[in-house]
């Protein structure tokens, strides 16, 4: 018996269980759907909750996972849509309108072509550190947004958005959970993997990572590509779920959003960034259909005050002691279910909830190593 | 395969008109430990850095085995044999023991994996993963440090951080090891063990050491051959008792006699 069980116990749940609550939230959708119907609130909802899930993961690879500040993740998803819908209109042409196959194959060319702009804008903008990255990246995202709203109207569109084949909306959303799992799986494998460990590493400390042998260029390459793969997935995403594509939305409000929940499901956690994801678009779309008229005005009010208050309890010295009594991981160590500490390789065991970007780590930001140390404490170098 | 593990030929760097180091010669033998020693601001750490690509060295070269390493990345530089540790310790702190070390594996040869493979998790990414695991933990033993392996490297004493570093370098595989203060801050009998594991490194590792040190009783116990270094320049070189006791080098150290 212990022998069958011996290869589940090295299983890391850290990773598996993020993986089956998408699976199982979605399958149960799925039956609900198929049985009675979704009304299409729910629908739009649901959509909208796995697009932002692809993107909160993929820009946390960059953010939580390398450290680096990147603001232009609207962006890489702007191209992705456009990219995408435009094949999709294409394809539309010669075959079937709204099949899985045109979708297919725009979900490819859309990835793929955000994936090479992250490439092009990877390669100068990974040279520049810090608060630099995300200025250039910010000015990225505007770039490809003010690109896309200009263009003629027979290409993308033009200012009045560029109008896509829209696909069967009652199972849309089941793509939509099966390109998060794909997302999960290519992220988390990859941080689970040496190279998600050179990448980590690259983030604690790029000086000794330098010194250490990794390619930090090259990591950093790998990361920025891989997220704007990504986003470009949720964009053509996007562009199926919506008929019309609008320059607009992909403003730098949405980058910031995204790195919003990014910060708020913790630097480094993929499942809070599943989980504040999902929260924080259902707060917004509640929030949008509960006040209207007037009141819409309030919207951002009550939105921003819910972040601070999130962010203090996470944060407050004074609530540690409750939060240390009451949080998930303590109530299930109670159960007892969970207790066991594993000595397993395939987890990673860092403390990611406290760790800084870059932005903080001014000591990092410089490959000057003696100038900075004794700027920092002169009377301490070459003791 | 070349006389030397290393040798630099007038290496030198200048930042702007500031001549930080210049003409410094070092010939290095194969097991050898050989310190760099001087006062504040001789330049000792800079040399290191020049060594390991931090700075490039606007004259001069320095060879490894006989090949020219003037001139190429710090990754590269790592690739082709010298591995070193920091002044103040920098280690990946968020990361575990192991992982620190298993950092250092990352580019040998025998655990290559491509991107590819791990993110479809083929069985070659868990072999690779599991031989690296076996490899950290001998390495980590070696070092008495396995008990401590899935503790987060900031959270281990000072001492065992030095221990912990110098275990990172030598994952790497290298041909010479430079460790740059490695007595800074222990006490005398903390540095009395880091001398008896850099002995250790040497003979079983089959290592050649290059180390930064201010404690001369570390320095006399178990350098071979020193280099003593002021404002940059060469003071004195050659067997350790014979270069300290060098007239220029108690002077350098304690000033004049009026």
């Amino acid at each position: 018996m212990n022998k069958i069980l011996e290869p589940f116990k090295r299983i890391s749940w850290k990773y598996l269980i993020n993986y089956i609550a998408v699976a199982v939230v979605g399958l149960l959708f799925t039956v609900l759907t198929f049985s009675s119907g979704l009304p299409q609130s729910t629908l739009f909802l649901l959509e909208k909750i796995t697009m932002n899930i692809i993107l909160v993961v993929s820009l946390s690879l960059v953010v939580g996972f390398l450290g680096e500040l990147s603001l232009g993740h609207a962006g890489f998803m702007c191209v992705g849509a456009y990219i995408g819908g435009k094949v999709a209109c294409i394809l539309s042409e010669s075959i079937d309108g709204d099949g899985i196959v045109s979708f297919l194959i725009a979900l490819l060319v859309g990835a793929a072509v955000a994936g090479a702009f992250g490439f092009i804008i990877g390669l100068p903008a990974l040279r520049l550190k810090g608060d630099y990255l995300a200025i250039v990246t910010l000015a990225f995202g505007e770039i490809v947004k003010t690109v896309f709203a200009n263009s003629s109207e027979d290409t993308f569109g033009g200012s009045m958005g560029l109008r896509t084949p829209r696909f069967d909306k009652q199972y849309l959303f089941i793509i939509g959970f099966v390109l998060v799992l794909i997302t999960l799986a290519v992220i988390q494998n990859l941080i689970r993997s040496k190279h998600g460990r050179a990448i980590t590493a690259i983030r604690d400390n790029e000086i000794a990572a330098r010194a250490t042998g990794i390619n930090v260029t090259k990591y950093k390459l790998i990361a920025f590509v891989i997220s704007a793969i990504f986003a470009g997935v949720a964009g053509v995403f996007y562009s199926f779920a919506n008929s019309t594509v609008k320059a607009s939305v992909f403003d730098y409000n949405y980058s910031i959003d995204i790195l919003i929940m990014v910060v708020i499901g913790g630097m480094g956690n993929i499942s809070g960034a599943i989980i504040s994801a999902t929260a924080i678009t259902y707060i917004n779309t509640e929030l949008q259909t509960l006040l209207t008229g007037g009141a819409a005005v309030y919207k951002d009010i009550i939105y921003a005050l819910i972040l601070i208050v999130i962010i203090i309890y996470n944060n407050a010295s004074a609530l540690k002691s409750f939060r240390e009594r009451f949080n998930l991981k303590a109530l299930l160590k109670k159960t007892k279910l969970f207790n066991k500490t594993r000595q397993g390789y395939a987890d990673d065991e860092g403390k990611w909830d406290r760790v800084p970007t870059k932005i903080d780590m001014d000591e990092l930001l410089s490959v000057d190593v003696n100038v900075v140390e004794s700027i920092k404490n002169p009377d301490k170098e070459e003791m | 395969m070349a006389e030397y593990v290393l040798e630099t030929k007038n290496l030198g760097i200048s930042f702007g008109g500031l001549k930080a180091v210049q003409d410094v010669n070092l010939k290095i033998a194969k097991n050898e430990i050989y310190g760099l020693i001087g006062p504040n601001g001789a330049g000792k750490t800079t040399v290191f850095n020049m060594l390991t690509g931090v700075y490039q060295p606007t004259t001069g070269t320095f060879y490894l085995d006989g090949e020219n390493l003037t001139g190429l990345s710090q990754e590269k530089i790592n690739h082709k044999g010298i591995a070193r540790t920091f002044q103040n310790i920098r280690l990946f702190n968020n990361m575990t023991v192991i992982r620190n070390v298993m950092v250092g594996l990352h580019n040998l040869p025998e655990f290559k994996c491509g991107v590819i493979p791990t993110i479809l998790r083929l069985p070659k990414q868990y072999r690779t993963e599991r031989a690296m695991v076996a490899r950290a933990e001998e390495i980590l033993d070696i070092f008495g440090l396995k008990e401590l392996k899935n503790t987060l490297a900031c959270n281990l004493p000072y001492g065992k951080q030095r221990k912990l570093e110098i275990a990172r370098a030598l994952s790497t595989s290298p041909k010479l090891l430079l460790l740059d203060e490695p007595a800074a801050g222990m006490n005398p009998q903390e540095t009395a063990e880091l001398m008896d594991t850099i002995r250790f490194v040497r003979d079983n590792f089959d290592m050649t050491i290059l180390l930064i040190e201010h404690d001369m009783s570390l320095v006399q116990g178990i350098c071979d051959n020193v280099t003593v270094l002021n404002f940059g320049t060469t003071l004195a070189q050659g067997k350790t008792d014979e270069a300290l006791a060098d007239p220029e080098v108690v002077k350098a150290y304690l000033g004049d006699d009026d």
